[in-house]
């Protein structure tokens, strides 16, 4: 097993369709399958025995990721907005490494000294040299344990972890939830995921394999996003929550007469929470559109679950709130992956129950550079967020195991508090979390941006979350803030906001 | 005679057929395309596919036995078609996912 496998096929299968790019200026997969073998020998000639990549998302990745495979380097995507000096330790990790840099970023990397420092525009030259001999062809290895991605994740405390993805879980996702050629030759998704995030590359992945022409949005604005959808008629696009919540509103700002976004079949997320007003107000401005909320890890070589269209429209259409509540599930599993919740001991609790979740299946990796696998005897991966299965085997996710409140021995989901926060119209943004309680071991704090005029008081959303939950759950504080803290692929920060209140809890012991 | 393990790859002699095995036994299975036992890729193929066993491979499908014990991906497409034990294989139906990525 090869990424090379996937873009082989493509090439042979439909050489002549457009790969990456726009509809008249993009490149066919038989010339990202040439620049791939280009970009190869460029590497074997070299020294580096990593590929790195310190850029925003443009065709070079697609051409960089399967020339890295071909020449049998990992490919290491890094992120672009870490300060230099982050930025050197990581390449020192994977030295001696090639790096393709964004253009005019060269001086930022110099110091860390890497084995081969290319400007993207020159790396694109390089690789496209006309003259270029072609090397032997269809000349990479196939051993499916070939490290073909490093990913480092920044965990809570220490250096970062380099997250192994090897050939055979990349291929394996890809086997296992594409079908080849499965995109009709008028599709083109658009992606503005970066290329240091698991769900970009994937993206490349299965776009390459369904025969889906990609188009890269390298800086997301709601308003180039979506002139680009009806520029270059995408039918199928990934976006994280805080993306859809800004498209949402570009969308209503146009009017109900306005174009709407006639093109576009298909609309993935994840990422993140995804506040339930949103995807109602999205499911109602966009009814041709197919939503799907994906939930994947990292380590998992991304999507393990998911919630499609289908799904969408049954759960928004019923009036049963545990189908209605599926609206905030990640859906079911993947055929190919198992989930499983467990609670702190490893041993499986009953549905409905929350706990840990840990997922099996060939795409899971579970592994870090230096660490080794943290994969169970038998396979599992306990992925440290927490969960639970409905009855009918819907996969609710809550977030980091850490970031459940525990009160008096109860363990309480942050997302069913703020579901509800966010019901109120006054109500912006809204995160809840535990702080340390005396009495209770955590008490439970939301934190609320709500800067209008409907502006709601604490007392009236304490009422309003104990009218729709369990008392127990009812947020013992409620405090206003500005803004939450998020990061760039808009995950909530939950630490981070833990920190900045922690005067409203009782001090630790 | 082939050792069906996950990740092998095979190349039939007499058509331009050549598979990947997704899932097999590990154990030796009569392999054939196009009537002749498959080998490892590299060779070129001489000759013909058998008549009765020439309905041809589709490049991307996926070709599995009678209780999908064995399955196999198609990489490069022929005129031959795939058995296992003079039993033919069939294209594995697939219910697509909706693209998440």
């Amino acid at each position: 097993m090869n990424l090379m496998m996937l873009l082989d096929m493509a090439a042979s299968g439909f050489g002549d369709r457009t790969a990456v790019g726009t509809r008249d200026g993009g490149i066919t997969y038989r010339r990202l399958f040439e620049l791939a073998n280009a970009t190869a020998r460029l590497l074997r000639d070299g020294d580096a025995d990593h590929l790195a990549m310190v850029d925003t998302s443009s065709h070079a990745l697609p051409v960089a990721l399967f020339g890295a495979a071909w020449a049998d380097r990992p490919f290491v995507p890094l992120n672009f907005r870490l300060p230099d000096d982050e930025l050197g330790a990581l390449l020192g990790r994977i030295a001696p490494a090639a790096v393709v840099v964004e253009p005019g970023s060269e001086d930022r990397l110099a110091p860390a000294g890497p084995a081969d420092l290319f400007d993207r525009h020159v790396f694109l030259d390089r690789v496209a040299d006309p003259s270029g001999r072609h090397g032997p062809a269809s000349d990479w290895g196939y051993d499916g344990d070939a490290v073909a991605v490093l990913l480092f994740t920044s965990g809570t405390t220490g250096a970062p972890k380099a997250a192994v993805l090897r050939h055979r879980h990349l291929t394996s996702y890809i086997l296992g939830s594409v079908e080849f050629m499965g995109a009709g030759e008028d599709e083109a998704a658009l992606i503005c995921v970066p290329p240091y995030h698991v769900a970009g590359l994937a993206a490349v992945l299965s776009n390459v394999y369904a025969g889906r022409r990609i188009v890269f949005m390298d800086a997301f604005d709601p308003a180039a996003w979506v002139a680009t959808v009806r520029a270059e008629s995408i039918t199928s696009a990934m976006v994280v929550p805080t993306m859809l919540a800004r498209i949402v509103d570009h969308l209503d700002d146009e009017g109900p007469d306005g174009p709407g976004l006639p093109s576009l079949r298909a609309l993935s997320y994840g990422g993140g929470r995804m506040p339930q007003p949103v995807i109602e107000r999205a499911l109602h401005l966009l009814p041709e559109v197919g939503f799907v909320n994906a939930y994947g890890l990292t380590e998992t070589s991304s999507t393990v679950a998911l919630l499609g269209p289908e799904d969408h429209r049954e759960a928004v259409a019923s009036d049963d709130p545990e189908i209605r509540a599926r609206l905030g599930s990640a859906g079911r599993p993947l055929p190919t992956v198992e989930v499983s919740i467990r609670d702190d001991r490893g041993e499986e609790v009953p549905v409905d129950t929350l706990g840990d979740i840990w997922v099996r299946g060939e795409q899971v990796s579970g592994e870090y550079r230096d660490q080794g696998s943290r994969l169970t005897a038998d396979g599992w991966f306990p992925t440290n967020d927490g969960g639970r299965l409905d009855a009918d085997g819907f996969l609710h996710v809550v977030g980091r195991i850490d970031d459940v409140i525990v009160k008096g021995g109860q363990n309480i989901s942050p997302g069913d508090i703020e579901a509800v926060l966010h019901r109120h119209p006054g109500v912006v943004d809204a995160a809840a979390i535990g702080l340390p309680d005396v009495e209770w071991g955590e008490r439970i704090v939301a934190a609320v941006v709500a800067p209008g005029p409907e502006a709601p008081t604490g007392e009236q959303l304490r009422d309003l979350v104990r009218s729709r939950l369990r008392s127990n759950r009812t947020p013992d504080h409620v405090e206003f803030v500005d803004e939450l803290p998020y990061n760039e692929t808009g995950k909530l920060l939950r630490r981070v906001l833990r920190r900045r209140l922690g005067h409203l809890g009782d001090p630790g012991p | 005679m082939a050792a069906l393990t996950p990740g092998s790859r095979w190349a039939s002699r007499v058509c331009t057929t050549e598979v990947i095995v997704v899932k097999g036994p590990g154990t030796d299975v009569d392999l054939t395309c196009g009537g002749a036992a498959m080998v490892a890729p590299g060779g070129a193929p001489t000759g013909a596919p058998d008549p009765a066993a020439a309905d041809g491979t589709q490049l991307g499908k996926r070709y599995v036995d009678a209780d999908e014990t064995v399955e196999m991906l198609c990489t490069k497409p022929g005129d031959g078609s795939l058995a296992i034990g003079g039993s033919a294989l069939d294209i594995k139906a697939t219910k697509p996912l909706p693209a998440s990525d």
